[in-house]
């Protein structure tokens, strides 16, 4: 009981330690103003982290789309309620799986592939002669990986609800045959723009720092062995995704729970 | 007067990893201008004490003065600052593996001048002259071998004509040829634009050549200091033994460890 006690303790106290060197590291690397040259930096890693996420974001969200449509219309027409499909289908998606997909995508796309790259200019010692110019590699390679990470979630977000209900409206009206009319006006007038929309997008905010923190921490952390890399990337997954559906639910409570 | 004298003056330096003993106690005077080298045996701390002097590694007690500043005093951004007139070419050449030789030379001038493209072209293509790789300017990092690597770090390292270089192990890996001109390289470096020269090496025959000053490191402690000549007059035992690459004497070859019996024939030995 007592050994219990104490290596929960110990775990503890090092998970506390790595939470407080995560965040001096992002409080350093974002004590920066981006410039001319920052914001090229930012534009090339919005290519790497958010452009080249476009692919995986665009499949899923189609598909997505597509099987919310099916079980929605399977279900609604038994009380002939067809027409409901089209707001159901968007709020479930604006609110919920919108932000949350994407980033749970984003971690497993970019996400990984930060921590890897950083990691691994680290073991090189890259960041280390990159220090020695007299260039912060905080500021040069960490801080536009988490300006890009920032910026590109809420736009791929906003990519995958449009696809998504895009994929909902092929399969729910043009293949299941669901009323057009029905199908638009029952989601303008069942969606608001803030309470679904807005609060949707500030959910994949705060998804977009969860997941960019913890990629560019663990790279940076990671030991300098091929084990301690795959450790790194690993946990770079399983920590952001369940960051996500923890502060997700939090979220939900705060921003839609009415008690 | 002294500070004028000396560029970088190390004052009882210690440091420990973990429970190894890496300094203790060293004072180390590197005289303004001049080559100087730093020599001992593999793993006693030449390596780390460059990453000393440039403010990475923080030691456990004692001053690192450079230019009469206190390293170990300054801020994030005095310390970034201070990096700007310092080049360092890493033993492990530690180029930017995402990009090509050339752009791992013009990195240091793009960031630290507003020099005109054709400019930074052609300080680019001397400095890659001078190491003999101007035609590999457009392979990357990783199609080079080796000794072209430590080339082109070489380059990278004095690519702003800094007041301070330090090259770690430049020769390591080099044919005679190369070699030859490396060394000629770093004198004319020194002599023609004055830069200090902090020069950790392996190779006696050529370090001997080029060195005003020689530092033998070995226990945490400087074992022997001063020009080759004086270390080749009155060596003591340990330096004439290092000097000299003799496997017995007082240098220990090997790593810390138990004796050999212990480890080979088990306890029952
Ligand atoms: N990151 C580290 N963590 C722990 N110990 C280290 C680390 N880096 C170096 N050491 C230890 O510090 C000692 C000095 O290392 P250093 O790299 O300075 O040696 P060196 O004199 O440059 O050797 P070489 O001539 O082989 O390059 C070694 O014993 C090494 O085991
Ligand atoms: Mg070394």
């Amino acid at each position: 009981m007592v050994g219990l006690v104490r290596l929960l303790g110990i775990r503890f106290l090092t998970w506390l330690n790595s939470l407080g060197r995560a965040t001096v590291l992002w409080a350093n690397a974002m004590w920066w103003l981006p410039r001319w040259e920052g914001v090229r930096l930012i534009v090339t890693q919005i290519y790497y982290v958010g452009f080249l996420s476009l692919v995986i974001i665009v499949l899923s969200a189609f598909s997505i789309g597509a099987v919310l449509a099916l079980q929605f219309y399977t279900q609604l027409a038994r009380f002939g309620a067809e027409d409901a499909v089209g707001v159901g289908l968007a709020l479930v998606v604006l609110r919920e799986l919108g932000p949350v997909v994407t980033a749970l995508l984003f971690a497993g796309r970019a996400g990984s592939a930060l921590t890897a790259e950083i990691g691994l200019m680290k073991t090189t010692e890259q960041l280390s002669s990159m220090e020695m110019m007299g260039v912060d590699p905080l500021k040069r390679i960490i801080a536009p990986r988490i300006w890009a990470g920032l910026i590109s979630v809420p736009i791929l977000t906003a990519i995958f609800n449009t696809v998504a209900i895009y994929g909902g409206v092929v399969v729910g009206v043009n293949w299941l045959g669901a009323d057009p009319g029905g199908f638009w006006s029952g989601m303008q007038e069942g969606v608001e723009i803030y309470e679904d929309l807005v609060k949707g997008m500030i959910k994949s905010a705060v998804f977009a720092l969860l997941v960019t923190w913890v990629a560019v921490f663990q790279g940076y952390d990671a030991p300098p062995t091929a084990e301690g890399m795959s450790l790194a990337t690993t946990r770079t997954v399983v920590i952001s995704s369940v960051l996500i559906l923890a502060t997700d639910f939090l979220m939900t409570l705060v921003f839609y729970g009415d008690f | 007067m002294q500070a004028s004298e000396h560029l970088i003056e190390i004052r009882d330096l210690s440091f420990r990893r973990g429970d190894r003993v890496i300094f203790d106690g060293a004072d180390f005077d590197i005289p303004r201008g001049r080559i100087t080298a730093i020599m001992g045996p593999s793993g006693t701390g030449k390596t780390t004490l460059l990453k000393i002097i440039g403010g990475q590694v923080k030691p456990d007690a004692g001053q690192v003065y450079v230019e009469g500043q206190d390293i170990c005093s300054m801020n994030r951004d005095e310390l970034f600052a201070f990096r700007r007139n310092l080049g360092m070419m890493f033993q492990s050449s530690a180029l930017f593996t995402d990009l090509s030789v050339y752009e791992n030379v013009a990195f240091p001038m793009r960031v630290h001048t507003n020099l005109s493209e054709e400019l930074i072209r052609d300080l680019v293509m001397m400095k890659l002259n001078a190491v003999g790789l101007r035609g590999a300017r457009d392979l990357a990092p990783s199609q080079l071998s080796g000794g072209m690597a430590r080339r082109v770090a070489l380059a990278r390292a004095i690519a702003l004509d800094p007041d301070l270089i330090m090259y770690d192990e430049p020769f390591t890996g080099q044919d005679p040829i190369a070699m030859g001109v490396l060394v000629g390289l770093i004198k004319e470096l020194n002599s023609a634009l004055n830069i200090t020269s902090l020069l950790v090496s392996h190779d006696i025959h050529e370090t001997v050549s080029i060195a005003d000053q020689i530092f033998v490191i070995a226990d945490g402690k400087v074992i022997g200091a001063g020009t080759p000549e004086e270390l080749r007059a009155a060596p003591t035992p340990m330096v004439r033994q290092f000097m000299h690459g003799e496997p017995d004497g007082p240098v220990p070859f090997h790593y810390p460890a138990d004796d050999i019996e212990f480890d080979v024939l088990g306890e029952a030995g």
